[in-house]
């Protein structure tokens, strides 16, 4: 037992699942395990999403030359969090032609979705809940289950800026999750694994693949973050929300807690678009030019935390300077620039890795 | 073939708005255009165009311009401003003229629509930037714009 296994996360979690272990039977145990180690991450990214929204108006507010949230607590802090007591506190009113089934289960499709993907990223070289072999075509899967809660909610609201919001989010999301396939399906062929570990590993000695796979990657990684800020709802294709349009979209009826789920979720699933794309581009939680490598103390996962902030702040960037885009020109982006790009880019990096000009 | 043209065009366009807003955002913590009203409520100025409510400048002498020639009475478009005037006798060429009593301005009813500092001949009445207007009684918004014991200004009328 050195110095460096008595901080790393790895040896508390040990701890704690020998002394569970110890005190009830194997099977119950492991059952106990996943337990608490689902509440542990429903906490922390509850919370992260709580953050990720006072730095968006944080952003928001110094892009309009603003100051932002600044009353509760020191530099505004805690107003997220008196947001969300007020939001549990609130009355859940619904509206009498509602479907009861649906309504009450679409906003728990949508944040089980964003924090089911959260399970298999790789914060730090321990810090990982569940490192499966195909983790990221599980990460594709699961992004697309969001959309069914969206569907729902907007479906059982009975009302009809809420069904156009839905179908407008239908519709983007299965025309931009080509997209996003592709470009990640383009990084695959770079790595050759599906497994997010591996993907790391790959970039430890290589350099990040950004770098590896340099044009196609480069072009990968733009077309990534169009695709992924659609995939999220976010402006400039914020139109299931369209507040100038729609009301508020899909959430038009809900209140309190159900309407933060959803609200919870956008940003989580901001977390997660970039959380792939670090994974992916980045490096995950590999320190620039390896210059943590060597200090085994190190907690790699701020790395991570600091590539992921960067390029949650890119997304903030494009949702406070572009306006939104008509449907007509959102279907035009995807089905005539966007995918043959990406086809042509899936092409070339097959090319590039066939004559081995990778770097 | 424009296809790849207009991607480039695209891209660059969408750069240079980025740019600008991310200069906004550097410049942001300096020039920050938000007022944190009730904490900074002794230095807070309104700036010169704001119309707070419409007041009658008055010079040391108790003295102001209005000759009470009713411009801005007749010019105000829902009877905000009420003079009551009075004809007397000036004691050097004996001739009658006219005198306000009163410059009864309504500011419930005001518009802000500056109609009445148009119509003003002789620039009695101007706009003032106050802005806390608020008041517990209605009555108190009925004012009186000459202070009292005040008289018009000597060669005004000229």
């Amino acid at each position: 037992m050195n110095f460096l296994q008595m901080i790393i996360p790895l040896n508390i979690t040990k701890t704690i699942s020998d002394w569970i272990y110890s005190i009830m039977p194997e099977t119950a145990a492991s059952y106990t395990i996943m337990v608490v180690i689902a509440v542990a991450y429903l906490a922390l990214f509850a919370v992260a999403g709580l953050y990720l929204v006072l730095l968006e108006r944080k952003v928001a507010a110094w892009f309009q030359l603003r100051i932002g949230p600044n009353r509760v607590g020191p530099w505004g802090l805690l107003q997220t969090m008196a947001d969300a007591l007020k939001l549990v506190s609130k009355e859940l009113t619904s509206t009498t032609k509602i479907d009861k089934f649906l309504y009450n289960l679409a906003p728990y499709f949508v944040i089980v979705a964003a924090l089911m993907a959260m399970a298999v990223f790789p914060f730090s070289k321990q810090f990982q809940a569940f490192d499966i072999n195909i983790g990221v075509f599980f990460l594709i899967a699961i992004s697309s289950i969001g959309v069914i809660g969206i569907l729902l909610a907007g479906w059982s609201s009975n009302n009809k800026f809420a069904l156009i919001g839905a179908m407008r989010s239908g519709l983007q999301t299965i025309s931009y999750e080509l997209s996003v396939g592709l470009s990640i399906l383009t990084m695959v062929l770079l790595t050759g694994t599906l497994q997010l570990s591996e993907i790391i590993e790959a970039q430890r000695t290589g350099g990040w693949l950004i770098l590896q796979g340099h044009i196609p990657s480069v072009i990968a990684f733009m077309i990534f973050m169009i695709a992924g800020t659609a995939e999220t709802n976010r402006a400039p294709f914020d139109l299931v929300e369209a507040e100038s349009e729609l009301g508020a979209g899909f959430h038009t009826e809900y209140s309190g807690m159900k309407f933060a789920y959803f609200f919870l979720a956008e940003f989580i699933n901001m977390f997660i678009i970039s959380s792939i794309a670090v994974v992916l581009f980045f490096g995950g939680w590999l320190s620039p030019f390896g210059i943590t490598e060597n200090i085994a103390w190190f907690p790699e996962v701020i790395w991570f935390l600091i590539k992921v902030l960067g390029l949650i702040f890119l997304m903030m960037w494009f949702r406070w300077t572009f306006p939104r885009l008509r449907v007509d020109q959102l279907l035009t982006l995807e089905w005539k620039y966007l995918l043959p790009l990406n086809l042509m880019n899936l092409m070339l990096m097959a090319i590039v890795i066939w004559l081995n000009w990778t770097i | 073939m424009s296809y790849f043209s207009d991607i480039y065009k695209g891209i660059k366009t969408l750069l240079t708005g980025m740019s600008v807003t991310g200069g906004y955002f550097i410049r942001a913590r300096k020039g920050a255009i938000t007022q944190q009203y009730p904490d900074n409520r002794e230095t807070l100025k309104m700036f010169d165009r704001f119309r707070g409510e419409v007041v009658m400048p008055h010079n040391a002498d108790n003295r102001h311009y209005c000759t009470g020639c009713q411009a801005c009475e007749i010019a105000c478009p829902n009877g905000s401003i009420e003079i009551i005037w009075d004809r007397v006798v000036d004691p050097e060429t004996g001739k009658k003229k006219k005198e306000i009593d009163k410059h009864i301005y309504h500011l419930a009813m005001c518009t802000m629509c500056g109609l009445c500092i148009e119509a003003c001949p002789t620039n009695a009445i101007v706009w003032a930037q106050n802005y806390e207007n608020s008041v517990y009684d209605r009555s108190k918004l009925t004012k009186i714009l000459n202070q009292p014991g005040s008289s018009v200004l000597d060669g005004i009328e000229d």
